[in-house]
């Protein structure tokens, strides 16, 4: 299933293992990021989506294969060459994660006052235009606790985009939103990613959703990429596994019991 | 939002001040090495000649009849005569003392602390500032006092063993 | 027993690892100058009605007891003395110590724990900030700073406090307690008291950032976290407490 390497690859993901306490993550996952596309990862819960983002950005190391960020290896950086490479990329986190002691301004300002050195007005005016971006300009002043959960990613989204990456990392943008703010945001997504032309990695499990905006899309099962393809060509496969999760099967490859022993013996058994 | 952070700079301001002030105190009010305000009440300064002041230390009262009317406000070793000169400053409303009054240094409890207890004369003439007390009686030393005890015993033994 | 002794070892290591890992960020941190006048405030300023409080009702239980104790020997004058040098020397640096903990280092500590479960450090590392010199070291040096002044706060209010009961209320003289006071209390007394005070502060600052920076990331961490802040706290405040008494007393 390895895709060539293309000189496009922004995010290259090459035969990965990755295990935690003895429970395989990932089996040999090969995955490709192509520059100016939005590339979504799709799969059940439980298949390591949060720990593939976590072994993109160097915060955890896979116990085989490579991890490509850049054309750099990530899991070689030590912690300054690691840092300047996320400052190339942003990260919209599963809640937000604002500073709960800063106003939506300072959030926003964040990243560049620890980064840079920008005189206030200047810097007053990157903010603003971020926050515009994603329609808060008006509540710059609000504090992080007086938001919605919608306005509360956008904000987070804003402060993603402050450093204009090359690379936006969105882990889980939908979970949790209503219909309303879940069109702003799928609508962010993509606008960012056309008009600014930044590379986009979204992990979901909202087929219906990401299907409409994704140039590409993987299907995560069993520690590897299960399909691969445009969305329509995800749909046209006929493997079990991926037909279960796009249509939403309460049973197939992925069971709906637990395993366990043998219904009628337990029932009928003199428990404790 | 400014005036939170003003706020805050106040409290945290007047946190440290306090914190100092406090660090001051105790460094010098309260050591004996350190610097002491002048807490001196209006009074008058008059000086005895002790032969031996035991620990009497600046700042112990000063009394008559076990009324406070002063404190000890200096300790000095004259050289002249081997004796200790002690200051002592009383309050100016007791200004009618006899200038024969006698000045002894005495104990607070077995223990305790020293203290410069006044006896009165019969005198017409007042103690003033500057002038000196001429009777003095030293300061117990229990230690002096101990040895000497035994010291007694022991001669006595010995005058028994030559009967 | 071997298991608890390696748990023990590992506990150890990792918080001297830690340590050393703030303190490499210390430096650095100072270049933002609010976060550490912030972080004075949170610990410091916030707690200073109860350590006042508590200085007061400490202070006046040594005038009680104190006074009850020397005056079966006829000394009830050092009470003066009594009451500064175990303040000063002991109870001024422990309680306050004991007293941040539960004010200051559980705050602490739920704080950065919380930040931990809202991803905010996370994120924060994702922006390649070092949470722990933007987050970590500002409220650790501002913990070490604000101790020596609460304890200071402390030893003063205790004192005047220890006075309004021997002086005003028994009546011990007014003199001799000051001057007794005065003359016996030496700066050594009060740079033990200090240095102790300063020891506190770094055990009791960096086990509330420890466990907070290494709070499970759930509700039930941070409440558990918390609890262990006060209670390692507690055992580090009074084992030091001997040491450096000991110490003391020998050199």
């Amino acid at each position: 299933m390895g895709l060539p390497l293309g000189a496009d690859a922004v995010v290259e993901v090459r035969d990965v293992c990755y295990a935690i306490g003895g429970r395989s993550i990932f089996d040999g996952l090969n995955l490709t990021a192509r520059r100016g596309q939005i590339t979504a990862v799709m799969g059940p819960s439980g298949t390591g989506k949060t720990t593939l983002l976590r072994l993109l950005m160097g915060a955890i190391r896979p116990d085989a294969g490579q991890i490509s960020v850049f054309g750099e290896e990530v899991a070689q950086l030590r912690r300054p060459a690691l840092y300047s490479l996320r400052r190339r990329i942003g990260m919209l986190f599963q809640n937000g994660a604002l500073m709960s002691d800063l106003s939506v301004f300072e959030n926003v300002a964040f990243p560049l006052r620890a980064h840079m050195r920008l005189p206030e007005p200047l810097l007053r005016r990157l903010v603003l235009m971020k926050l515009q971006a994603v329609g808060l300009r008006g509540a710059a002043q609000m504090s992080t606790a007086a938001l919605s959960g919608g306005m509360a990613r956008r904000v987070a989204l804003a402060r993603a985009i402050a450093m204009d990456p090359e690379l936006l990392i969105y882990d889980e943008p939908f979970v949790g939103l209503d219909p309303i703010s879940l069109g702003v945001i799928l609508r962010l997504i993509e606008t960012l990613n056309s008009t600014l032309g930044i590379t986009s990695i979204v992990v979901t499990h909202d087929v219906e959703e990401i299907s409409r905006i994704a140039h590409h899309s993987y299907l995560l099962a069993g520690g590897r990429a299960a399909a691969a393809g445009t969305p329509a060509e995800l749909r046209a496969t006929t493997a079990p596994a991926v037909n279960q999760f796009l249509k939403g099967l309460p049973d197939g490859p992925v069971p709906f019991h637990v395993p366990a022993p043998d219904y009628r013996v337990q029932l009928l058994e003199p428990g404790q | 939002m400014n005036t939170t952070s003003r706020s805050l700079e106040i409290g945290t301001g007047l946190f440290v001040l306090l914190g100092f002030a406090a660090l001051g105190f105790l460094t010098t009010q309260l050591p004996a090495s350190g610097m002491r305000l002048n807490r001196a009440a209006d009074s008058y300064q008059v000086m005895a000649r002790f032969d031996n002041v035991g620990d009497l230390k600046v700042g112990a009262p000063v009394t008559m009849a076990g009324v406070r009317i002063g404190r000890v406000t200096a300790v000095a070793f004259d050289p002249g005569d081997f004796k200790a000169v002690v200051t002592l400053a009383i309050e100016r409303r007791y200004n009618q003392i006899p200038d024969d009054s006698d000045a002894a240094i005495q104990t607070s409890g077995l223990l305790g602390a020293k203290y410069v207890g006044l006896g009165a004369g019969g005198s017409s003439a007042y103690l003033a500032n500057g002038t000196e007390i001429q009777v003095t009686q030293s300061a117990l030393v229990l230690e002096n006092l101990v040895n000497k005890m035994f010291a007694g015993f022991a001669g006595k033994k010995d005058g028994d063993a030559k009967q | 027993m071997n298991t608890a002794l390696g748990r023990a070892m590992l506990r150890m290591g990792r918080v001297a690892l830690f340590l050393v890992r703030v303190l490499a960020q210390c430096l650095p941190s100072l270049r933002q100058p609010r976060l550490l006048v912030l972080q004075i405030y949170n610990a410091g300023a916030r707690s200073l009605i109860i350590v006042m409080l508590c200085g007061l009702f400490v202070g006046m239980v040594l005038g009680l007891q104190g006074y009850d104790l020397l005056q079966r020997f006829g000394s009830e004058s050092a009470l003066g003395v009594a009451a500064a040098l175990g303040l000063v020397r002991e109870l001024g640096p422990v309680i306050t110590a004991l007293l941040f903990a539960g004010r200051a280092g559980t705050s602490l500590t739920s704080e950065i724990g919380l930040m931990r479960a809202t991803d905010q450090l996370t994120a924060m590392e994702m922006m390649a900030v070092d949470p722990v010199r933007r987050v970590v070291a500002p409220r650790f040096l501002g913990g070490i700073i604000a101790m020596p002044l609460l304890v200071a706060i402390f030893n003063v209010i205790g004192i005047f406090g220890a006075q309004l009961i021997g002086v005003g209320l028994i009546g011990v003289e007014s003199g001799s307690f000051w001057s007794q006071m005065q003359s016996n209390v030496e700066l050594g007394d009060i740079n033990e008291g200090l240095i102790k005070s300063m020891c506190f502060g770094v055990a009791c600052s960096l086990m509330a950032v420890y466990e907070g920076y290494h709070a499970e990331p759930t509700a039930e961490g941070v409440g558990l976290a918390t609890t262990r802040t006060v209670v390692s706290s507690a055992v580090l405040t009074l084992l030091l407490d001997y040491m450096l008494t000991a110490a003391f007393l020998h050199s």
